[in-house]
C-alpha cells in the first residue's frame, strides 16, 4: 500500500509553548476557538498536572476539515508560537520545513541554569537551529505589553502577530478574545492584539 | 451548536444528560476535571471522598439504592478501589454504575502506566474506550445501558490524551428535571447483595454468564465498527491509538473497538477474514492482540508498535515504516533531522519545580541539613527529590511513606529516617499506616505537610479544608486530634517558614524513643488568601558574597546576577520581584544577612 501523497485533509497546525504561568493555555484556547468560528473541525491538546509547576508548557491546536490526532507530529507544525526563547528552541523541531516560529524575545532561566551548571543557549545556538529551513521572527512582546501597562497581555499580543499570517478576519479574533478574557480586561487585550498586529505587519 | 470540550468536560456533560444522580471520586491527573465540571450541574450530587475505595463504595451504594451513579479516579486509584470493583462485579447493580478510570500512558503525572483494560478481564467488567470528546459524551450513555441490561458495573477508560484534548461535541438535550425528583425504594435482595460464601457461589456463574452475554452483544454494538478500506492492511485499534493510526494509514481497513473488553469475537473474525495482514495498534498492553491470538487469528501488534510509553502519530509512523506497512511520508521528516540542528548542545531541561514561596521548601531545606533519610509520598512535595534540595529518597504510591518509613526504622539503619506526607494524602491512605506506627511503637517521625489543600491536582477540597466539592461548609477534620487519637503522644505543629523552629522540633523528635508527628502548617502559596500576602524581598548587592547558599534552596525567584563578587568572581544573587512571594526562607539561610526581611523593606521595596 502506498501512502505517499500528503492527505487532502492536511490540517493547519499550531504549537504554543511557554513556561507555566505565562498564559500559554489561554492563548491556545483562543487559537482553537478562532478555528471553530471559521467553521473548521478543531482539536486542542495539552497536559495538566505536574507540568504546570513552573515547567515547560505546550498546547497543540489543529484546524482542518476533519482532525484525527489532537497532536501534531514533528515536522508538521505550521506555526510555533513561543512565549520564551528556550522553549521556542526546544520545540523548533516540530516545525515543517518553511514553518514559522514567532518567538517572544524573553528569557526565563530554568533552575539547572540558575543553581546548576547548565548554560542558557546562545543566540548563535538559536541561529543554527532556525537556519534549518525555518523562519524565526523575534517579537519584543514583553516590552510592547509593558508599554500598554500590563506585561501579562504579551500572550494576546503574540496572537496579534500570528493573525497577520492567517486568513481569518481580524474581527473574528477580536470577538473570540473578548469572549475569553475577564470583562474588565477586554479593552486592554484588544489594544494588545492591535499592537501585535502592527508588529506583525512590520515583521512580515 | 457544537461546543469545544475536553474529554473530561464531555464526560461530565454525558453523565448529566444520562441521569447520573450520585458521583464520587478522589482528584487525580488526568481525571480531576470530570467531577469539577459535574459538581455545579443542577439536580445531581457529587463529592470528593478521602480515597477512591471510599468513592467506589459510595457509587455502589447509590446504584444498589436505584440511582445511576459514577465513581471517578485515575488509573492507580483503581488499585485502591480494586476490592470494591470485584465485589460490585459479582453482586451486579440495581441502577447503572459507571466507573471512570483515566490512564496515563507516558506517565505525564503518574508513577506508572498500568493498563486499566486488564482490570476488565480480571474482574469480568466491560471496558469502554472513547477515542475523542464526542465519544466521551456518548459512551456514558452506552456504559449505563450496558450496566443495567447486563447487571454489571462498567469501566470507562480514558487516557491523558483523551481526557485533556478538546474537540467539537454535539451535546444532547438537557436532562429532564423530573428524573431528579424520584425517590427509589431500596430493594432488599440478600442473595444478590450479601456476599456470604453461599450466595457468592451462586453469583459467580451468573457473573460469568453476564459477561458472555456482553461479549455476544459486542458484535453488534455501534461503538464497535468496521471502517472498510484498502484490504492489504487491516487495523484493529481503540482509544487514542485510533486517531494516530488514522493519520498514518488514511486508506487502510479499520476495526475500531469502542468496547475493548469483552472482545467481539465474531466481528474480529469477520474483519480478519477480509484483510491480508491483521495489525493491532493499541496503547499500553497487548490486550486486543491477545484476544485475537486466543481466537487463533494471526496478527502482529507489539512486535511492531511500542509497549512502553504514549503512542503518537510519530511513533506509529516510525514503527509502521520499519515494518514495511507504509511507504515513506516525506512531510513527516522532522526538521530536527536537518544537519544544521544536529550539532546543537543539549538544551537545559525545564522540569516542574517547587513554586516560589512553597511552604514545603523550608522543611526539605532542613531535612537536607539534618542528613536524614526521607521516605516520601505523592504530591507536589515529591519534587523535594530534585536537585538542589535532593531531600526525598523514596516515593511509591499514595500513603506509602509512613509504612515504608516504619519498615526502614525496623530494619535498623545507621541514619535517622522520617516519613513525609501531605495533608490530603494523609487523609487518603496515611491514617491506617500511622495507626500501625502508634500500635507497634516504632521511632518513626512522621511529618505531615499541611498546606490546607490538594495542591498537585489544582487545589481541591479535602476533609481538612472545611468545604465539600459542591462548596458546602463542613466541619474540618481536626488533624492534631486525629493523630493523637491514633495513639501518637508526641504531636508538634510548626510553621515551615520558620526554619529555626522546624529544625529544633525535628531534632527533638529524632531524639525520642517513641513515635512522633510534626505538622508543618502553612497554606499553599498559590491559594488566593496566600497571594494577598505577597511582598517581594530584595538582595542588598553590596552585602552579597555570592556564596550561592540561597540559590541552593531551588527557588525560581532567586537567580544569578550579572554582578560578580570581586573576591571570587562568582555571580551574586538577585531576586525576581515578579516571582518572589516574600516567604523569607532565603533571608533566613543567608550567612551575611544580605537579603532584607519583609519588615526591613520600605514601601518602595528599599531598605526601611
Amino acid at each position: 500500500m502506498t501512502e505517499s501523497d500528503r492527505p487532502l485533509y492536511a490540517p493547519q497546525n499550531f504549537l504554543l509553548a511557554g513556561v507555566g504561568g505565562q498564559g500559554t493555555l489561554l492563548a491556545a484556547d483562543i487559537v482553537a476557538l478562532v478555528g471553530v468560528a471559521l467553521g473548521h473541525d478543531v482539536k486542542k491538546s495539552e497536559v495538566h498536572g505536574m507540568a504546570q509547576r513552573g515547567g515547560s508548557v505546550t498546547s497543540h491546536v489543529r484546524w482542518a476539515e476533519k482532525v484525527y490526532s489532537p497532536l501534531s507530529a514533528p515536522g508538521e507544525v505550521d506555526y510555533l508560537i513561543a512565549f520564551e526563547r528556550l522553549e521556542a528552541l526546544r520545540y523548533a523541531n516540530m516545525l515543517r520545513p518553511g514553518g514559522v516560529a514567532l518567538v517572544n524575545d524573553y528569557r526565563i532561566a530554568p533552575g539547572s541554569v540558575t543553581s546548576g551548571g547548565d548554560t542558557y543557549p546562545s543566540e548563535a545556538d538559536e541561529a543554527s537551529v532556525y537556519a534549518a529551513n525555518l523562519r524565526a521572527l523575534h517579537v519584543p512582546a514583553q516590552a510592547l505589553a509593558q508599554a500598554l501597562g500590563q506585561v501579562r497581555v504579551n500572550n494576546v499580543l503574540m496572537l496579534g502577530v500570528l493573525s497577520v499570517f492567517l486568513d481569518a478576519p481580524e474581527s473574528v479574533w477580536r470577538e473570540v478574545i473578548a469572549s475569553r478574557v475577564p470583562a474588565r480586561y477586554v479593552a486592554l487585550n484588544d489594544r494588545a492584539f492591535s499592537a501585535g498586529r502592527a508588529e506583525g505587519l512590520r515583521l512580515l | 451548536m457544537k461546543r469545544l470540550l475536553s474529554g473530561n468536560q464531555a464526560l461530565a456533560r454525558g453523565a448529566w444528560e444520562s441521569g447520573v444522580r450520585v458521583a464520587a471520586g478522589y482528584p487525580g491527573t488526568p481525571s480531576t476535571e470530570i467531577l469539577e465540571t459535574f459538581a455545579p450541574m443542577p439536580g445531581i450530587y457529587a463529592e470528593w471522598c478521602p480515597n477512591e475505595k471510599v468513592a467506589l463504595d459510595v457509587a455502589i451504594g447509590a446504584s444498589y439504592a436505584g440511582a445511576r451513579a459514577m465513581a471517578v479516579m485515575k488509573h492507580v486509584g483503581l488499585n485502591v478501589a480494586a476490592d470494591a470493583l470485584f465485589y460490585a462485579a459479582i453482586t451486579g447493580v440495581e441502577a447503572g454504575l459507571l466507573i471512570v478510570v483515566a490512564d496515563d500512558p507516558g506517565m505525564h503525572s503518574s508513577q506508572g502506566e498500568q493498563d486499566t483494560r486488564r482490570y476488565g478481564k480480571f474482574a469480568r467488567v466491560p471496558v469502554l474506550e472513547p477515542s475523542d470528546s464526542q465519544e466521551c459524551l456518548e459512551m456514558v450513555a452506552t456504559a449505563l445501558e450496558l450496566s443495567e441490561t447486563f447487571d454489571t458495573p462498567v469501566i470507562l477508560r480514558t487516557t491523558t490524551r483523551i481526557a485533556h484534548s478538546y474537540g467539537l461535541v454535539e451535546v444532547g438535550p438537557d436532562r429532564a428535571p423530573a428524573a431528579d425528583a424520584e425517590r427509589p425504594t431500596y430493594r432488599v435482595d440478600p442473595t444478590k447483595y450479601v456476599m456470604l460464601p453461599g450466595n457468592a457461589r451462586r453469583r459467580h456463574p451468573i457473573m460469568e454468564d453476564n459477561i458472555r452475554r456482553v461479549a455476544e452483544a459486542a458484535n453488534t454494538l455501534p461503538c464497535n465498527r468496521i471502517e472498510p478500506g484498502d484490504r492489504s492492511v487491516g487495523i484493529v485499534t481503540s482509544g487514542a491509538a485510533y486517531q494516530y493510526a488514522r493519520e498514518v494509514f488514511p486508506n487502510a481497513s479499520f476495526c475500531r473497538l469502542g468496547l475493548s473488553y469483552p472482545a467481539p469475537t465474531r466481528l474480529l473474525a469477520e474483519f480478519a477474514a477480509g484483510v491480508e495482514r491483521l495489525i493491532i495498534i493499541e496503547e499500553g498492553d497487548p490486550v486486543l492482540e491477545e484476544e485475537c491470538r486466543l481466537q487463533g487469528l494471526p496478527c502482529e501488534g507489539k512486535s511492531i508498535f511500542p509497549l512502553v510509553g504514549e503512542l503518537s502519530t510519530e511513533t506509529v509512523y516510525d514503527a509502521a515504516l520499519r515494518a514495511g506497512l507504509v511507504d515513506e511520508q516525506p512531510w513527516r521528516a522532522p526538521v530536527a533531522r536537518a544537519p544544521q540542528a544536529r550539532d546543537l548542545p543539549a538544551l537545559p531541561p525545564r522540569p516542574p519545580v517547587l513554586c516560589p514561596g512553597c511552604p514545603h521548601r523550608g522543611v526539605f531545606a532542613t531535612l537536607r541539613k539534618l542528613k536524614v533519610v526521607v521516605n516520601g509520598d505523592i504530591g507536589c512535595y515529591t519534587l523535594g527529590a530534585l536537585p538542589p534540595l535532593s531531600a526525598l529518597h523514596s516515593c511509591g504510591c499514595m500513603g506509602a511513606s509512613i509504612g515504608v518509613a516504619h519498615g526502614v526504622a525496623l530494619a535498623g539503619i545507621q541514619q535517622h529516617n522520617v516519613a513525609v506526607i501531605g495533608d490530603s494524602t494523609f487523609y487518603h491512605t496515611g491514617i491506617a499506616a500511622l495507626l500501625n506506627v502508634a500500635y507497634n511503637q516504632s521511632r518513626t517521625v512522621t511529618i505531615i505537610l499541611d498546606n490546607s489543600t490538594t495542591a498537585m491536582t489544582g487545589h481541591q477540597q479535602h476533609p481538612g479544608t472545611g468545604y465539600t466539592l459542591q462548596g458546602r461548609p463542613t466541619p474540618p477534620a481536626d488533624l492534631e486530634g486525629l493523630v493523637r487519637v491514633l495513639g501518637i503522644q508526641q504531636v508538634h505543629v510548626v510553621d515551615p517558614y520558620d526554619l529555626e523552629s522546624v529544625e529544633t522540633t525535628l531534632k527533638a523528635c529524632l531524639a525520642l524513643d517513641a513515635p512522633s508527628v510534626v505538622i508543618a502548617r502553612r497554606a499553599c502559596a498559590l491559594l488566593p488568601e496566600a497571594r494577598k500576602q505577597y511582598r517581594p524581598l530584595r538582595v542588598q548587592a553590596d552585602k552579597c558574597i555570592a556564596c550561592g547558599t540561597c540559590r541552593r534552596l531551588g527557588c525560581p525567584a532567586l537567580t544569578k546576577s550579572d554582578e560578580l563578587y570581586a573576591k571570587t568572581g562568582k555571580p551574586k544573587t538577585v531576586i525576581d520581584p515578579v516571582l518572589c512571594t516574600g516567604c523569607e526562607i532565603c533571608a533566613q539561610v543567608c550567612p551575611v544577612d544580605a537579603i532584607l526581611f519583609r519588615n526591613q523593606l520600605d514601601d518602595s521595596g528599599g531598605q526601611a
